[in-house]
């Protein structure tokens, strides 16, 4: 089961859109995946990001995979206690472990996401 | 050649794995398990308890015979002339260029019996290239199907190896020595010997009894399974070379870093071309890294000094015990001093604006986390 008042992309991130600003990071399943994350490399803070963009890194005990941003818009904010505690992700993929927040710049472009049913078929399908 | 899963070898302890909760991953033909738990969990349990690690997939291969000793000892780098039934040794297979062809260990099981326990991905050509140098007076076995290895690594180890063997002393088997010891009815071959620099031990054994073998250990509560993600970052905090990332056939011993393991005063394939960098001296050499901070390279990234290209990672992840990058590189031979100062940045091209592309790291002598007990003096068995 997926939360259900989040949007997915195919890479596996997710986003909590409030008002005119997101909230994002990786779902369960992206960090089940990666495995133990070990650091996570961050964007500036009021860098503009454009929808399926890369603009992160999470790093794993073994490897490394960009994270992209599932909406254009500026980033406002980065989730300081990954710095130390990358872990964090593993052990709260949709609360604690949120990497971005951002000001949306396009609301049209959710049109673009999947809703929760869409993205557990994806995740079915590509298993 | 065969792609894809649906080819792979699995070891006789699938279903244990599966059990346990193993992420599965091909690794050189086979299917094993990369973690259970996850991998610092279960690096840092190696490092405090003990950890088992299905290492079956590893080949086996035996020379007997009256010139069986002549003839190993022309082959491999290490001395086999002086090794005494009941020792093993560390060596290499060398190419006649002085590359690198395997790692391996040589058990002396009796004067006339030798094991030679080799990687899993160069079985084929190991197996080939001994059988076209070794003369008709020694018969050469390759019995990797039939035998399974386990691995019990750990400061706790001893402890456990001692409460399965009531009676039969192992309390001072020494690094590098063996044993023949029966656990249960299951005939073993144990050794002191391991890939982790924790104490530990190797157990060799008929494959049959694989599936009893890793229950009898499991039953103990201070053991838990290690996959090779573990196996790979408790080798690294080591500094021990990675068959086929760190050491391979373009690469010498002397380059490797691990001269040690050569014995020069005796004939042997590949001496001639080691003789010949001795004279003429070598570029690049293995040494050991740690990053300023938890960002990792990675295998394949560029070395640089100022700005300059100056050698190429070859093993690289996060330490679980230093909470930092580490790994091995190949670097031009004047940077290798303690603490000097590299930068290490992938090799594809940058496709953020804002992506820091080099990570701060230094040149630190191996190993770069050392153990409790001091395991560390000599190189584990090769690879995985």
């Amino acid at each position: 089961m997926v939360p259900q008042e989040l949007k997915y992309t195919k890479e596996h991130e997710w986003v909590r859109i409030e008002g005119g600003e997101a909230v994002f990071g990786i779902t369960d399943h992206a960090q089940s995946e990666l495995g133990d994350v070990t650091f996570v490399e961050f964007p500036d803070t009021g860098s503009e990001i454009k929808q399926f963009g890369s603009l992160a890194t999470v790093e794993s005990v073994k490897a490394a995979s960009d994270i992209y941003a599932p909406l254009s818009g500026r980033i406002l904010k980065v989730n300081e206690a990954l710095r130390d505690k990358p872990e964090i992700i593993n052990q709260s993929p949709y609360e604690e472990g949120w990497i971005c927040r951002i000001s949306v710049a396009d609301a049209m472009e959710e049109r673009n996401l999947m809703d929760a049913s869409a993205y557990e078929t994806y995740l079915k399908e590509s298993g | 050649m065969c792609e894809g899963t649906h080819c792979l070898k699995n070891t006789p302890l699938l279903e244990k794995h599966l059990e346990a909760g193993a992420k599965m991953v091909p690794f050189s033909g086979w299917n094993m398990p990369v973690q259970y738990t996850g991998i610092i969990e279960e690096h840092i349990h190696t490092r405090s308890k003990a950890g088992l690690f299905d290492i079956c997939h590893m080949g086996e291969f035996f020379l007997k015979g009256p010139s069986a000793a002549k003839e190993l000892d022309r082959l491999v780098t290490c001395r086999i002339d002086n090794l005494p039934a009941g020792r093993c040794r560390y060596g290499f297979l060398l190419n006649d260029s002085g590359g690198i062809i395997d790692d391996l260990i040589v058990f002396r099981i009796s004067p006339e019996e030798f094991m030679i326990v080799v990687n899993a991905g160069t079985v084929a050509k190991d197996r080939a290239w001994i059988e076209e140098h070794i003369s008709p007076g020694a018969v050469f076995t390759d019995s990797s199907g039939d035998i399974a290895k386990l691995d019990v690594q750990g400061p706790l180890s001893g402890e456990i190896m001692a409460s399965l063997l009531n009676g039969q002393i192992i309390g001072d088997l020494k690094k590098y020595y063996f044993v023949r010891v029966n656990i249960q009815g299951v005939e073993i071959l144990l050794s002191r010997t391991g890939y982790t620099g924790e104490r530990g031990y190797e157990l060799f054994f008929p494959a049959t009894e694989a599936v009893r073998v890793w229950d009898i250990l499991s039953a103990f509560d201070d053991v838990k399974p290690v996959g090779l993600g573990a196996r790979d970052t408790l080798r690294m905090e080591m500094g021990y070379s990675l068959y086929g990332n760190d050491i391979d056939e373009a690469h010498t011993p002397f380059e490797a870093n691990l001269a040690r393991f050569v014995f020069m005063e005796k004939d042997f394939v590949g001496k001639e071309a080691l003789l010949k960098q001795q004279r003429e001296g070598i570029d690049r050499v293995l040494a050991g890294f740690i990053c300023e901070g938890r960002r990792s390279a990675r295998s394949h990234f560029a070395v640089s000094v100022e700005g300059r290209n100056v050698g190429e990672v070859t093993s690289g992840a996060f330490s679980p015990c230093l909470k930092r990058g580490m790994g091995l590189c190949y670097i031009e031979k004047e940077f290798v001093t303690e603490g000097r100062e590299i930068t290490l940045s992938p090799r594809e091209p940058v496709q953020r604006p804002d992506r820091r592309t080099g990570i701060k790291a230094s040149v630190k002598s191996i190993p770069v986390y050392k153990p409790r007990e001091n395991e560390r003096s000599q190189n584990g068995t090769p690879g995985t």
